[in-house]
């Protein structure tokens, strides 16, 4: 496979096209904005947390294929998850487009990322969504910024 | 276009003796290969090759005349000062000014313009004095006018453009009023390729003895340029955008406005005497040129100069012209695809989008196929703005370009579809 079908796999193609839960929550309680001047990618993450666990999570926003896909594919594997989880779940998945760690064998689905690695400048995009994620759980207020 | 028969008549006339091949074989660079394809380079707006004269010219002034300027009564220092003065002349024939002394080597047009917006600008405004620039600046036009705005409670005016990408006139003479202090232009847009009506311009302001500062950074490698035709009172170029090498640039002023600016930085080589209780400065253009400046980089560019004149910016300019005529209508058929600025007046610049895609994916794929392009939003994000657009791919022409490399763009885009949907 070339490295750019690698990068833009059927997966990420479609989640780029149709992001999943693609919505603000009404019912959110902590949310944050990333952004990523170089291409100037923007995007809310919206959490619903109940305690420790993440019940419900959407995003909007404006960006490229792989910053989309990457945001969309966050909430599908999220939901439901605990904090703890998305923490480990970001760690693995930043080793993971970073070109470090085993490939993506224990992160499922987000395994399609794999390419980023190929292609350095774009693991801003890959990681934008994540960043962002964070900045909601930590419930920080200002705009996580890729720079 | 809006370019008409006779027009395109005569610039093919001007090409007739324009050989892009040969001019490839003087930029070693372009020769390799990138992700296994020929490197076809289009981001030229953000820095153009240097021919091997330039790379030459700058490793001779280190293998032979490196020593510092203006000082040393040894002989390398003699050369070194000759070799400085000496591109300091061909700058000064480049841009058609009348005096050596009306130009200053500084590291590159953004330095050239916080220059003036840190010397002319603190000292000719103040609360409630304007500045005017145009919507289409490049942040280098625009943030230097800020910081000095919060320095001095000056506002910063913008008049804006039309959806072609072009200054609208009767908005730019309404914002020209009593307050205007000063009027900063781009010559050329970077991210447009528009060509603004500098002349004109220049016309309007002084009616109201108002100066103006032309931002040539895309205009200067693009256009033959003549300050004294145009009349404008300060003239900004980066040496590296006109084939020469990186942090080396050009500011240029009128003698008489150069002669009653404070200086910008203080140090040696800037002054006629020290004494702890006083200073004298020296004269332009060394009263802006504190400490020992880019030696080797000035020769560099004077080596670019010497090889832009020896093609000459008229014959540059007719085949770029000829180029981005083919370019345009060539990418304007690719399906979905959108062209940013549509100018009457524009140079080798096509910054564009396309339906779904974002310029980052786009940028990507071209890559893989050894086409180089910008993406993003080009220094200019109130210009995006203006456009409803987070950022655009550009392609930017220069003189070795070539129709093959237009065509080679043209399978890129067709590979982005194939590979984006």
């Amino acid at each position: 496979m070339s490295d750019l079908r690698a990068l833009y796999q059927e997966v990420i193609l479609d989640h780029s096209k149709r992001p999943r839960n693609f919505r603000a929550l009404a019912d959110s309680n902590r949310h944050a904005e990333g952004y990523n001047p170089l291409c100037g990618d923007r995007i809310t993450v919206y959490v619903k947390l109940d305690g420790d666990r993440i019940v419900d999570i959407g995003f909007q926003g404006s960006g490229c294929a792989i910053s989309t896909a990457s945001a969309s594919l966050l909430t599908e594997t999220l939901k439901g998850k605990s904090r703890a989880e998305a923490d480990e779940l970001f760690a693995k998945f930043h080793d993971l487009v970073t070109g470090q760690g085993n490939g993506g064998v224990s992160l499922g689905k987000l395994a399609v990322f794999s390419g980023v690695s190929e292609f350095p400048v774009r693991v801003k995009c890959a990681t934008l969504a994540w960043h962002t994620l964070k900045s909601a759980l930590e419930g920080e207020e200002k705009t996580v910024s890729t720079e | 276009m809006g370019i008409t028969a006779q027009e395109v008549g005569r610039i093919r006339r001007a090409d007739s003796g324009f050989d892009a091949d040969r001019i490839r074989q003087d930029f070693p660079i372009l020769t390799q290969t990138v992700h296994g394809k020929p490197l076809v380079y289009l981001d030229n707006a953000a820095t153009t090759q240097k021919p091997r004269a330039v790379i030459e010219a700058e490793q001779q002034f280190y293998l032979r005349d490196n020593s510092n300027i203006h000082r040393g009564v040894h002989e390398l220092s003699e050369r070194a000062t000759q070799a400085y003065e000496s591109a300091r002349r061909k700058a000064q024939k480049f841009l058609g000014a009348g005096h050596s002394r009306e130009i200053i080597f500084v590291r590159g047009a953004t330095e050239a313009i916080n220059l003036v917006a840190q010397t002319f600008g603190r000292e000719r405004t103040g609360p409630g004095d304007e500045i005017l620039i145009s919507a289409m600046e490049h942040h280098s036009n625009i943030v230097p006018w800020q910081i000095l705005c919060e320095q001095n409670g000056a506002r910063l005016r913008v008049a804006p453009i039309n959806d072609r990408g072009e200054l609208i006139w009767e908005e730019f003479r309404k914002l020209l009023g009593p307050r205007t202090r000063l009027v900063s232009v781009a010559h050329v847009s970077n991210a447009l390729g528009t060509v603004n009506p500098v002349k004109e311009i220049v016309q309007a302001a002084h009616r109201l003895g108002v100066p103006v500062l032309v931002d040539g950074a895309q205009g200067a490698p693009h256009l033959r340029v003549d300050v004294e035709e145009l009349n404008c009172d300060f003239y900004a170029f980066s040496g590296h955008k006109v084939y020469g090498p990186t942090g080396v640039g050009v500011l240029y002023g009128k003698a008489k406005l150069l002669e009653a600016m404070p200086p910008y930085q203080g140090g040696g080589d800037m002054i006629s005497s020290v004494t702890f209780e006083k200073t004298t400065y020296n004269s332009p253009p060394y009263k802006f040129e504190a400490g020992t400046p880019n030696i080797a980089g000035v020769v560099a560019l004077g080596a670019a100069l010497d090889y832009v004149n020896d093609i000459g910016m008229e014959a540059i300019a007719a085949y770029e012209q000829e180029l981005l005529v083919y370019a345009t209508q060539r990418i304007s058929q690719v399906p979905g695809l959108t062209i940013i600025g549509t100018a009457k007046e524009k140079t080798g610049v096509i910054s564009f989008v396309m339906e779904g895609l974002h310029p980052h994916d786009v940028g990507t794929v071209l890559d893989q196929e050894g086409v180089a392009v910008r993406t993003g939003h080009h220094c200019a994000q109130p210009l995006m703005d203006r456009f409803k657009v987070p950022a655009t791919t550009r392609a930017s022409l220069a003189l070795y370009n070539t129709r093959q490399d237009v065509d080679a763009l043209l399978a890129g885009l067709n590979k982005v579809r194939e590979v984006l949907g």
